[in-house]
This record gives C-alpha cells, sequence and structure tokens, in this order.
C-alpha cells in the first residue's frame, strides 16, 4: 500500500495549515488541551468512517445527488458522536458547546469525500480519511498546548508553571490572558503557518 | 423593541460570528482576495441566514425540543426529538440554499449574476449551521429575536469579510517575508482586527 497516503496528510499537505480546509471549527476548541484532544479525535472517528462508508457506497450513489447523500452520512455519525459525549464525558461536551455539530460543515469531511474517498477502495479510504483526521488533530494540539501553556499555566488542568513564579505569591510570572482570548489562536495559527513554510520552501505563494 | 435592538448590535459587533467563534472561516479567508466577491458572498450570507433561523427557530419549537409535539395531543408531550437537530437543520438549509438560488435567478437576475457560485457554497458555510445551533442554545424566546439574531450575525459576517478584502487589497503592495505571504499573514491580520473587535466586549446591553 501506497505510504503517501498516511504520510502526506500529517504534514506535507496537511489539511488546515496547506489546504485551508476545517479551519472553521479548529481555532475555537484551542483554549484548553482537553477539549482539543476530544475535538481532534471525534474529528479523526468522523473523517474516517466517512470516507470508508461514502466508499463503500461510491458505486451506487447517483452522482446528482451525491451531496445529499454525502450530508446524511456524515450528519449520522456526527449525531453517533455527540450523543456518546454526552453520555461519557458531559463537561467536555459542554465545553465544545456547538463545535462537534460544527463537524458536519467542516470542510475536511466533505473534502477528503469528494477528493478521495469517491475514487478509491474503502480501506485506502478509512486510512485516508483517518490521516486527515489526524493531521487536523496535530494543529489543534499544538495550539492547544501554547495556549494552555502560555495563558494558563496549566498542561490537562495540571499546574505546570510552579505556584512560587507567581506575582501573588512573591515571584516574577504572569499569566498571558491575551492566549486565552479568540484572536491569538488565528496568531499563532498564523505564525504555525510561517514555521512550516520556512522549512517547506516549495509551500510559498507567488 | 428594546431586547430585539440588544441582540441585533450584541450579534454583529460582541457576538461577531467570525472574531468571536471562528464561524465561516474557510470561505472568509478563501473568497476574501476582492472587495467585489466578498460584498457578494456576505449579502449572500446576510440572506440565508434571515431565512433559514426563523425556519429552523419554529421546527425547533414545536417538533424537535422535547415536549414540544404536545400541540398533537397529550400523547405526544414526552416525545423528544431533539438528537435529530442536527440533521433537520442542514436540510433545511440545503434545502433554503438550493430555493433562494432559484428564487433570485428567477426574480433578480442581475443579483443572481453578480452571486454567481456563492450561493452553493453557502450550503457548508458553518456560519450558518452556526447561527441555527446558537439559536437553539441560547433559547430565544420569539420568531421575531430568532429573525433579529440571524440577520445580525450576518451584517456581522459581512463587515468581517469586506474589512479583511479591503485590508488584503492594500496588503499587495506591503512586503510580506516570503513564508508568511498569503495564507500566514491573513490569519495574523484576522487575528489583529479580532482584537480590535475586543473592544466592544465592554459594552453592557
Amino acid at each position: 500500500m501506497n505510504k503517501e497516503i498516511y504520510k502526506n496528510p500529517i504534514f506535507k499537505s496537511n489539511p488546515v495549515t496547506v489546504l485551508v480546509l476545517g479551519i472553521c471549527s479548529s481555532l475555537a476548541v484551542t483554549v484548553k488541551l482537553e477539549p482539543a484532544c476530544v475535538m481532534a479525535l471525534s474529528v479523526i472517528a468522523v473523517t474516517g468512517f466517512s470516507s470508508f462508508i461514502i466508499s463503500i457506497l461510491r458505486n451506487t450513489i447517483p452522482n446528482r445527488i451525491r451531496i445529499i447523500v454525502q450530508l446524511v452520512v456524515v450528519a449520522m455519525l456526527v449525531i453517533l458522536v455527540d450523543q456518546i459525549l454526552k453520555a461519557f464525558s458531559y463537561e467536555v461536551s459542554k465545553q465544545l458547546s456547538v463545535f462537534v455539530g460544527l463537524i458536519i460543515t467542516n470542510c475536511i469531511v466533505m473534502g477528503r469525500i469528494e477528493a478521495f474517498a469517491l475514487g478509491n477502495k474503502p480501506i485506502p479510504s478509512l486510512i485516508d480519511g483517518l490521516a486527515n483526521g489526524a493531521g487536523y488533530g496535530l494543529v489543534l494540539v499544538v495550539l492547544a498546548f501554547f495556549r494552555e501553556l502560555i495563558g494558563s499555566g496549566t498542561l490537562f488542568g495540571h499546574q505546570i508553571i510552579p505556584l512560587s513564579w507567581y506575582v501573588k505569591n512573591g515571584g516574577f510570572y504572569e499569566n498571558n490572558g491575551l492566549f486565552i482570548l479568540p484572536p491569538m489562536a488565528l496568531i499563532l495559527a498564523g505564525l504555525l503557518i510561517w514555521a512550516q513554510r520556512s522549512i517547506q520552501k516549495d509551500l510559498i505563494e507567488k | 423593541m428594546q431586547d430585539l435592538l440588544n441582540i441585533f448590535v450584541k450579534s454583529i459587533f460582541i457576538d461577531n460570528m467570525v472574531f468571536a467563534y471562528f464561524l465561516g472561516m474557510c470561505s472568509f479567508l478563501a473568497v476574501s482576495k476582492s472587495v467585489k466577491t466578498a460584498t457578494g458572498l456576505g449579502i449572500a450570507v446576510i440572506f440565508v441566514l434571515g431565512v433559514t433561523l426563523p425556519i429552523n427557530y419554529l421546527l425547533n419549537t414545536y417538533v424537535l425540543s422535547p415536549g414540544s409535539l404536545s400541540w398533537l395531543g397529550p400523547e405526544y408531550a414526552d416525545i423528544d426529538l431533539s438528537f435529530l437537530s442536527l440533521i433537520i437543520f442542514i436540510a433545511v438549509i440545503a434545502a433554503m440554499v438550493q430555493l433562494v438560488e432559484m428564487i433570485v435567478e428567477k426574480f433578480a437576475p442581475a443579483l443572481y449574476a453578480s452571486l454567481g457560485i456563492f450561493l452553493p457554497l453557502i450550503a457548508v458555510n458553518c456560519a450558518i449551521l452556526g447561527g441555527s445551533l446558537f439559536m437553539q442554545e441560547r433559547g430565544y424566546s420569539s420568531v421575531g429575536e430568532a429573525t433579529v439574531f440571524g440577520l445580525g450575525s450576518g451584517i456581522g459576517w459581512f463587515i468581517a469579510i469586506v474589512a479583511l478584502a479591503a485590508i488584503r487589497e492594500k496588503l499587495a503592495y506591503s512586503n510580506v517575508p516570503a513564508p508568511l505571504k498569503g495564507l500566514g499573514i491573513t490569519f495574523i491580520i484576522t487575528g489583529l482586527m479580532g482584537i480590535a473587535f475586543m473592544s466592544f466586549m465592554g459594552i453592557q446591553l
């Protein structure tokens, strides 16, 4: 099997930083690492299985109504994920609020179905979907890592910056509140793109 | 009346779809290269949000939320269909976009020609579905409030995309570091615009 299928989406053609897909929901859930990881896993599951299912059905779906069929399959998977989250980790599902539902309109899901699953066998499609979900998840986790560490001094809710460093305990350190606010996610994503394109010169736009 | 005005101003500036919730980012970044196309897409978004939100509000109140089927008779009172809301909302949005497209094509061909490809694209714009989901989560109390929220969110999105497009047109003359060109600098500018919009947060409504 071709290694490129699962190696490329994670770095070289990452869905978020290179293809500009799925940015909508990726930035709002990155204030803390825990919801970001849950969101990443949800998206991996939905992209993987939706590509798999559509690929099985690809020869039976009439071309003209394929968008509706795809939407129904994706919506079904998202409802499953939503119900599972509500049942097993209610707190996180409250934090993610509408963004689990918005996986339906996440362009990565539809993009991979249209670009890959409609023309390939089920197993490669499953791997392609999972890998693209993972590429998206990677960006999410990197952003959340910096935002939580600098913004709140914690990782997964555990204190990382020693408490004695803080100004209120007589130290010199203060959390950077800007990192918790929404605009910083965009600026960090911009810097991430800058870093990636400095390494991979062929991605630079003219 | 004052409530409606509050919701309107709040949804344009304070809870701006783009800068506070990052909704509709994909088309926001992709279609903001020129002011003209950005205006077209912005108007289409206002239109579709203004139409779909009242419909989804009615569906949510009379069909989907727990106990809302009681108007059919007492035996339906404890049915809870809220798990279906995602699929119903997205179906309504897809259908409305299709319908709006046909109506605009028939009665306003000039507008149709200028909107072009953007109308069908709107079905997958997360600002639209996001609007419906926020409406459901925040529990607006009347069709009027839902409509005003929809229009306000649409206008907020319109302002954001036109402003970004104007900045990007001017940016063509700036000397941006090569790896940051295009996508990277657009992200950072959106972030800076978001910081500017945060100054509205202090307003109490």
